[in-house]
């Protein structure tokens, strides 16, 4: 048996456990200690369960959704973001994003592994879901196709991320693409679940389904960013020109598609204004309860500090990089929260100006639902970090990196193929005319 | 009760303009027969009970058909209900309700500048809509249209506790009961009452007044298809534009034109009727 995991690390260019042994004390301490918040998180979740959750949630019967659900979409967000933007790369060919699919398909399917782990602790009945998903299932439901689709996302991506290993490029690059359209089709249902509850006017409408599409990239391209350049700081060999070339290239599609992003939600805060259903939530986040979460959290370090420091980084600078999209994985979880939450807080017998639903809702997060949450966050933590060490930082092998007869470009990253008889330089030159 | 204090400045008067021709429709819409205007949950007109009768609107489209039969339904005529609270208590114990939720509870209106009366109770419950957003969100058909009735049940061992269903309703009429492990809401009492054989839900057996009148819209003889199949007085249903189609009816039920109506049936049910 031991002979066979030493065979398959050897074809895959892993280091197997021995890696974590050999990894320097600081890194185990790192490693340690995500397993312990994991740990504490399962075990409080756990009590939660034994005990009962409406002892121990936040979570009424107004505000139902609470910050078990938040952390689970900015699990499966990230997760189908990390699907994308890698897809650019190695389902579509676009050469530039190619390095970097190892590495965001692994991640891919940790943070898949984290959501489900999060949304474990939010649903009251997790055991019965497998049945009657199955043997009951509602076919006009978003919530059903939601949870049928991300399964079977998670099985692509499996299977996808076999297939990179073992580099069969062909299969890996149909699972990838059968992974991008069961993940997209998840995502914009993840959106419907909350765009097509019409009584919730904050959440009512095709808004959801499509800015779900594109936050997913952004935070997709944001997630690829940290950990690849925090993967460098823990082994600055990952680096080479390719890989420099692949972030500098995911570094503007994270710049253009932040914008993206402001620009939904300048357009969000202005029709919501004058939408009589909406203001309310609108004004809270201006100028009312969540005025520090939109402003200090999702605008200003989920947007505009990323985009400035991302702009000025030029896409070289790793250190900022892996500052800004530090700050910005921040500001997006609470992007995901201010969906959540704010969408439930005004009772739906508001508008009728009766006396019980005169004020808003209020909802604060419990010991209980930060721990569990922060079972699946750790958990991510955990396995990125012995990811990195195990699986040898993702690196490609050297052959995969440059095929036969072929070479990296000094000049623009890319790999260019000699001709019969020529030299480096002259294919160089075929290559860039203008040199 | 406590009242926390409202800002009545910010009460909109309505004022029966408000409700437009394509309200109206939308409620002759619903697949039910319905008579005069409503009000979408709004308060047609502060005024409107100071004396002056309500000015029915026009265009009435009497629908011949049902989707259900028997097809239960409940006529809350607002005006009687005196916030005591009996029907909440009386679903409770009917229906094993635990402290923590409710099925069914009275909301407060407060009005400044009315002469006859400055407080108006609400009673809300499940409106069974026939075009129930809380179906279309279960996904494992754990709670369903009885395609008899028309009542939106629960089958508790298929509700996993997503809670979509508890959000999906724009009437807050559901709540998760650890005690059954599956969401709880109100079932027109089908298994406590209807389906032993009585033939009024616990609320409106208990309601000392007649404010909830529950019964069959399918049959001419039955109170609910009298108070709905009629053109003096208003009847409205709350949130119409979620297009919900619901099945509890409102109305002020104060006018002697219903009594009219109701010659056979007195204003609170016999001893008879309440078994
Ligand atoms: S009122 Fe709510 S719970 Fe009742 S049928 Fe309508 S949506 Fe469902
Ligand atoms: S009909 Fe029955 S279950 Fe529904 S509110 Fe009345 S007493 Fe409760
Ligand atoms: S029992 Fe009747 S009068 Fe009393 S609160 Fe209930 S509906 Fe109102």
């Amino acid at each position: 048996m031991t002979g066979r995991m030493v065979n398959i690390s050897k074809r895959w260019g892993f280091h197997g456990v021995a890696a974590l042994k050999d990894a320097s004390t600081g890194y185990k301490m790192v490693m340690g200690s995500f397993v312990l918040l994991a740990l504490a998180g399962a075990a409080v979740g756990l009590h939660g369960l034994l005990v009962g959750y409406h002892h121990v949630y936040g979570v009424t019967r107004e505000i139902s959704w609470g910050l078990l659900i938040s952390a689970y979409i900015f699990c499966v967000v990230t997760s189908t973001g990390l699907c994308i933007v890698s897809s650019i790369g190695h389902v579509f060919g676009g050469e530039a994003f190619m390095p970097i699919a190892k590495r965001a398909v692994f991640m891919s399917i940790i943070f898949m592994f984290g959501g489900f782990g999060i949304i474990f602790f939010d649903i009251e009945n997790p055991f019965r879901m497998a049945i009657w998903n199955v043997f009951s299932p509602n076919f006009v439901s978003n919530m059903w196709w939601m949870g049928t689709l991300y399964g079977a996302y998670l099985v692509f991506m499996v299977i996808e991320y076999y297939f990179l290993l073992e580099q069969n490029h062909t299969l890996s690059r149909l699972m990838g693409f059968f992974g991008l359209v069961v993940g997209i089709a998840a995502h914009s249902n993840l959106g419907a679940v909350f765009g097509m509850l019409h009584g919730r006017p904050f959440w009512y409408g095709p808004y959801l389904p499509i800015y779900f599409i594109f936050s997913a990239a952004m935070s997709g391209g944001c997630a690829i960013l940290f950990f690849t350049t925090l993967g460098w700081r823990i082994n600055p060999e990952i680096m080479n020109q390719r890989m420099e070339r692949s972030v500098k290239a995911i570094t503007q599609v994270t710049i253009f598609l932040i914008s993206v992003i402001i620009f939904f939600t300048i357009w969000k805060i202005i029709t919501g204004m004058v939408s009589e259903g909406k203001t309310l939530v609108i004004m809270s986040f201006l100028t009312g309860d969540y005025a520090i979460n939109f402003w200090v959290f999702e605008v200003f370090l989920g947007m505009f500090l990323p985009l400035y420091l991302l702009i000025r980084s030029r896409g070289n600078n790793f250190n900022l990089i892996l500052v800004a999209t530090g700050l910005m994985m921040i500001g997006i979880f609470f992007m995901r929260y201010d969906i959540v939450i704010p969408g439930q807080m005004e009772s739906v017998y508001h508008s009728m100006g009766v006396v019980e639903a005169a004020d808003m809702l209020k909802y604060t997060p419990s010991f209980h639902e930060i721990m569990a949450s922060i079972f699946g966050l750790a958990f991510i933590g955990f396995a990125y970090f012995a990811g990195e060490k195990m699986l040898n930082g993702h690196q490609l092998e050297k052959h995969e990196i440059v095929p036969d007869s072929g070479y990296i470009c000094p000049g623009c990253g890319a790999i260019h193929f000699m001709e019969e008889g020529e030299t480096e330089e002259d294919a160089m030159k075929r290559h860039h005319r203008i040199w | 009760m406590k009242f926390p204090k409202i800002n009545f400045d910010n009460l909109k008067n309505e004022g029966t303009e408000s409700v437009t021709a394509q309200e109206r429709r939308k409620f002759l819409k619903l697949g039910l027969a319905v008579a005069g205007v409503y009000a979408g949950g709004k308060i047609l007109s502060l005024t409107s009970i100071v004396g002056t009768a309500h000015a029915s609107g026009g265009g009435v489209d009497f629908v011949k058909k049902y989707p259900y039969n028997p097809h239960y339904s409940m006529v809350i005529r607002q005006t009687l209900c005196i916030d005591c609270e009996k029907c909440v208590d009386a679903c409770k114990s009917t229906n094993h309700v635990p402290d923590y939720g409710y099925r069914t509870r009275i909301l407060t209106k407060r009005y400044a500048g009315t002469l006859d009366k400055q407080v108006e109770f609400i009673p809300v419950l499940c409106n069974h809509c026939n075009d129930a957003p809380c179906v279309r969100a279960c996904p494992t058909r754990a709670t369903y249209k009885d395609p008899i009735t028309g009542i939106v049940r629960m089958e508790s061992r298929k509700c996993i506790g997503c809670k979509t269903c508890m959000l999906a309703c724009p009437y807050d009429a559901r709540y998760f009961s650890p005690a059954r492990r599956a969401v709880d809401k109100c079932d027109f009492c089908w298994e406590e009452r209807l389906s032993k054989g009585k033939k009024q839900t616990g609320c409106s057996a208990a309601c000392p007044t007649g404010a909830r009148t529950f019964g069959n819209l399918t049959d001419p003889e039955n109170i609910v298809y009298k108070l709905v199949h009629q053109l003096e007085e208003k009847v409205w249903v709350l949130r119409p534009a979620d297009d919900t189609k619901p099945n509890i009816f409102y109305m002020k039920g104060n006018m002697r034109s219903v009594d009219n109506i109701l010659r056979q049936h007195k204003l609170k049910y016999s001893e008879a009727e309440k078994s």
